[in-house]
């Protein structure tokens, strides 16, 4: 399988009055041709920042360093316009709101047809009617109607519809999706979910399924990487992950979430609040919170290292994970 | 004319946060406020400049040795000279423009304060009881408000000068009653929601006219809007009355103001400068420190803004 | 949007009709009046003044009669100029101050708006310290002295410029008017700009836009603009109030032949056939703006439409 995104040493700091905050740490990993991969973690783990600077999205204060490989081109070392080339058009990002996410003034088949105008060089009226099929092709009822309305006049669903839509329409190798149905009714989802298995199956976009819902990577990745405070702590594929994690954070996650089979068992909770990026604890970042912590995670920190199996973790602890172990 | 200091947002987003928070909080909120306005260094150096110019215009006559309507035929015309008192020169008539300029400036801070306080009597009467009764009165009477709103205010303060012809305070006391409707929304506003709070129905059900209710209950309550509302209307007032001045339908001879002043200095400008420039200086600065003074309250209100 | 202008339209009205009432009953039922002059008229001559100005009949009719003449474009006569309607005098003054206050306002418009961009883009760079100067002396420093001081720097000391008048034509005249004039609104507007055009630049639609690879040129153009200059025109109407009632003392300052001339005048003169006249044809322009403004908000933003 050929990657299609390569990201090395990944590094995203912002500056504050008071000194630079560094939320994504040497974050590398491969993405390959028609994967999904789910990335996952708390809010502020990086997640969404480490995309956004693939992305050029940054905000005013913040940096990004590395390389991020995309088709034969570093995508950080290109200008703004040579950037401007590539978005949209090889790699496509929806937003986690899609209430807030398209623009209020302008009409929908209007923000779809001007990325078709733009990358395809097709005239106004070709780029509106390709954009009004692709609308239909998300499932978007009277499509012609719908490309001729605002924003406003659509529910949440079909916003997000209309976000995916936009995002697909120059065939992108790869698919950011940054929380695509947090926003939405729990019904919703379920339906989007769907919507994004057999869209990027028929495009053959690789996706980037950014999330804290494990739910959600269950249904519909492949692979996964859990990140946490800056770091990538664990990745392979989401049944390795699922059935014998190797990070304690990774297992922690896995038994605060619901499952429907075992309904009668207690949740546990992570306990404790994820760290402040300006004062991280020394050591490994997790050892405040790990149930399996041991003395020398407070003071070195554990590398990412191959554990097998394509699988990867940044752990001193190399003993399976259990359960009553975890509980005290 | 209205306008440069942003009263109507500022207030509005003042009392929008003031509603979100119970009554106990919302002390807080001026308390914290005033200490992040103190903190704010530009309007600290203005309310000490502002302090400054009040205290030099009401007390400073007393030791300037000319008096302002006193000739001086001996200096008529005659630009800033140490030696013969005149500190800042005189004017065509041989009068001394320091002893003037602190007698205008006076005028204009007496009738800033005299609208102000008009402006403000009447927004919280009406704001009140239109509040407090709320049903239809509330909506005939806000409905008053929005069409005043809407009208070219202005024009009315120059009907009134019509009217009120030559008398100061009554013209001023008429500005005082067209700057009212912003107030007015706000105690509004405060009323419908401290109508409903424990402490009145205690009073309601005590046995209390509305009148006292209103007077006892809920107007000590709007102490913070009353405040910011003053500081903010102050400098409106002070540009309005240099306008009408400066046109000729305000403060009139023998009397003077800071607008009074300017209007008399401008035509002579090119020979006798110092009339108008000393005038321009300190009714610049008034507006310039009254503006920062504005604009720190709007910060200390509003942390999120910058 | 034909049922959002009429109903705009419709809600205008009876503010119109408010504002008509309250001046004339103001005015009429104020204590003095024209031909209370220093020396007292001889009463029979009083009595025919007044019956001449139909002053002599109950006041609800009056109103009546003003209300119907005004409807056909009759303010009423002057009651010191002796000979003149009001209407007259509007038409000199009228186009005058029409031209002076939309040429001001376009260009405070235009240059606000670019100038608040610029800031914004630049934010906290030198060119938004050189506007933050500007705003302040444009919204500190009140017109007329505004007016004194540019007549005295560019007229008097460095002639450049003519420091007033109006020979109908050389527009040199009207460089100064219009300075003092457009000054403090494009300064309010470029302030509403450049803050609003910072909050546009940070919301997620314009994130959106970039990820579509469209490019900072267009983001601005067409993602940017149009939501950021919401609150820059819902200023637009009581802008232009302001920008309006200013010219009554550009045009005084500056000696400029408007209805704001005569209308000061006419306050002076308490000449109050001509102040009603001026004030209700002022209120019935500033409606009539304000009532575009709104159109063209809805056009700026849909979901107004259909509140």
């Amino acid at each position: 399988m050929a990657n299609v995104l390569e990201v090395k040493d990944l590094n995203v700091t912002f500056s504050l009055h008071d000194g630079d905050v560094s939320a994504v740490r040497d974050l590398s990993f491969v993405l390959g041709q028609g994967e999904t991969l789910a990335v996952v973690g708390e809010s502020g783990s990086g997640k969404s920042q480490a995309f956004l600077a693939i992305m050029g999205l940054l905000a005013r204060n913040g940096r990004a360093t590395g390389k991020a490989v995309l088709g034969g081109t570093d995508l950080l070392a290109l200008s703004p316009t040579e950037l401007d080339r590539h978005r949209g058009l090889d790699i496509a990002m929806i937003f986690q709101d899609p209430m807030t996410s398209l623009n209020p003034s302008l009409k929908i088949g209007r923000q779809l047809a001007e990325v078709l105008v733009r990358h395809r060089g097709q005239s106004d009226s070709a780029a509106w009617r390709h954009a009004t099929e692709m609308l239909d092709r998300v499932g978007i009822p009277e499509a012609a109607r719908r490309a001729d309305s605002y924003p406003h006049e659509l529910s949440g669903g079909m916003r997000q519809r209309v976000m995916i839509a936009m995002a697909l329409l120059c065939e992108p190798k790869v698919l950011i999706a940054d929380e695509p149905t947090t926003a939405l009714d729990v019904t919703v989802q379920a339906q989007m979910l769907e919507l994004f298995k057999t869209l990027t199956d028929d495009f053959g976009a690789a996706l980037v399924l950014i999330t804290h819902d494990l739910g959600v990577v269950a249904g519909l990745a492949d692979r996964m990487m859990v990140m946490y405070a800056g770091r990538a702590v664990e990745s392979g594929s989401v049944d390795d992950l699922f059935y014998a994690p190797n990070h304690p954070y990774t297992f922690g996650l896995l038994h605060s979430t619901p499952h429907v089979e075992d309904s009668g068992q207690r949740l546990r909770p992570i306990l404790g609040l994820p760290p402040s990026l300006e004062h991280l604890p020394t050591g490994c970042a997790f050892h405040p919170r790990c149930a399996f912590v041991m003395p020398e995670c407070r003071t070195a920190r554990p590398e990412l290292t191959h554990r097998g199996g394509g699988r990867h973790a940044a752990c001193f602890y190399e003993g399976e994970l259990k359960e009553k172990e975890a509980a005290e | 004319m209205a306008g440069i200091t942003g009263k109507d947002r500022t207030l509005t987003a003042y009392a929008d946060t003031l509603e979100r928070l119970d009554a106990p909080k919302g002390r807080s909120l001026t308390q914290d406020a005033m200490r992040r306005l103190i903190a704010n260094r530009a309007a600290l150096i203005s309310i000490f400049l502002v302090t400054a110019i009040v205290l030099i215009a009401f007390v400073g006559s007393y030791f300037v040795p000319w008096d302002g309507t006193k000739v001086d035929w001996g200096a008529i015309r005659k630009p800033p000279n140490f030696e013969s008192g005149h500190y800042l020169g005189t004017d065509q008539n041989g009068r001394d423009l320091l002893a003037r300029l602190l007698q205008g400036t006076q005028m204009s801070l007496i009738v800033a304060g005299v609208a102000t306080v008009v402006s403000v009597v009447v927004g919280v009467v009406y704001g009140a009881i239109s509040g407090y009764f709320g049903g239809r009165v509330d909506a005939l009477m806000m409905r008053f408000v929005d069409i005043m709103y809407a009208l070219p205010y202005i024009l009315f303060v120059i009907i009134l000068v019509v009217i009120f012809g030559r008398s100061p305070v009554l013209l001023f006391v008429g500005i005082g009653l067209l700057e009212w409707l912003t107030m007015a929304r706000i105690v509004r506003g405060q009323t419908l929601s401290f109508k409903e709070k424990e402490f009145v129905e205690a009073a309601r059900a005590g046995g209390a006219k509305p009148f006292t209710i209103i007077m006892r209950h809920i107007v000590p309550n709007l102490t913070g809007p009353v405040v910011i509302y003053a500081t903010l209307t102050v400098p409106e007032i002070i540009i309005v009355e240099s306008f009408l001045s400066y046109l000729g339908l305000g403060v009139q001879e023998p009397l003077t103001s800071l607008g009074t002043l300017i209007s008399n200095g401008a035509p002579v400008a090119e020979v006798l400068p110092w009339l108008l420039v000393a005038p321009a200086i300190v009714l610049v600065t008034l507006l310039l420190c009254l503006s920062y003074i504005g604009d720190g309250l709007r910060d200390a209100l509003d942390p999120k803004d910058r | 949007m034909f049922n959002y202008a009429t109903r705009r339209v419709l809600s205008a009205l009876p503010i119109a009709i408010i504002a008509v009432t309250v001046c004339f009953f103001i005015l009429r039922l104020a204590p003095g009046g024209p031909f209370d002059g220093e020396r007292a008229l001889p009463p029979l001559v009083l009595q025919n003044l007044r019956a001449h100005y139909n002053l002599d009949q109950p006041i609800w009719i009056q109103y009546f009669n003003y209300v119907w003449r005004m409807i056909q474009g009759d303010f009423g006569p002057s009651m010191v100029m002796e000979g003149f309607e009001v209407s007259e005098l509007l038409a000199i003054g009228l186009p005058f101050t029409l031209m002076l206050g939309m040429t001001a306002f376009i260009v405070a418009t235009i240059i606000g708006v670019i100038a608040g961009i610029i800031a914004a883009v630049n934010q906290n760079k030198w060119p938004d310290y050189v506007l933050v100067l500007a705003v302040m002396l444009g919204v500190i420093v009140p017109n007329f002295l505004m007016g004194a001081l540019l007549q005295l720097l560019f007229g008097v000391y460095l002639r450049w410029l003519p420091a007033g008048g109006w020979s109908g034509g050389n527009w040199l005249q009207l460089v100064l008017p219009v300075t003092v004039l457009a000054w403090p609104h494009a300064a309010r507007i470029s302030r509403l700009m450049r803050g609003s055009m910072i909050e546009t630049l940070g919301s997620n639609f314009i994130r959106t836009a970039m990820s579509k690879g469209i490019g900072e040129r267009l983001m601005l153009t067409r993602h940017a603009l149009k939501p950021a200059l919401i609150p820059v025109v819902s200023y637009l109407g009581p802008g232009l109030s302001y920008l309006l009632t200013g010219s009554l003392v550009v045009e005084s300052i500056f000696g400029l032949p408007g209805i704001g001339k005569y209308f000061i005048q006419a306050a002076l003169n308490r000449d109050y056939g001509l102040v009603l006249g001026t004030t209700v044809f002022y209120v019935m322009l500033i409606l009539v703006l304000n009532l575009l403004v709104d159109l063209v908000y809805a056009w700026l933003d849909p979901r107004v439409r259909f509140r």
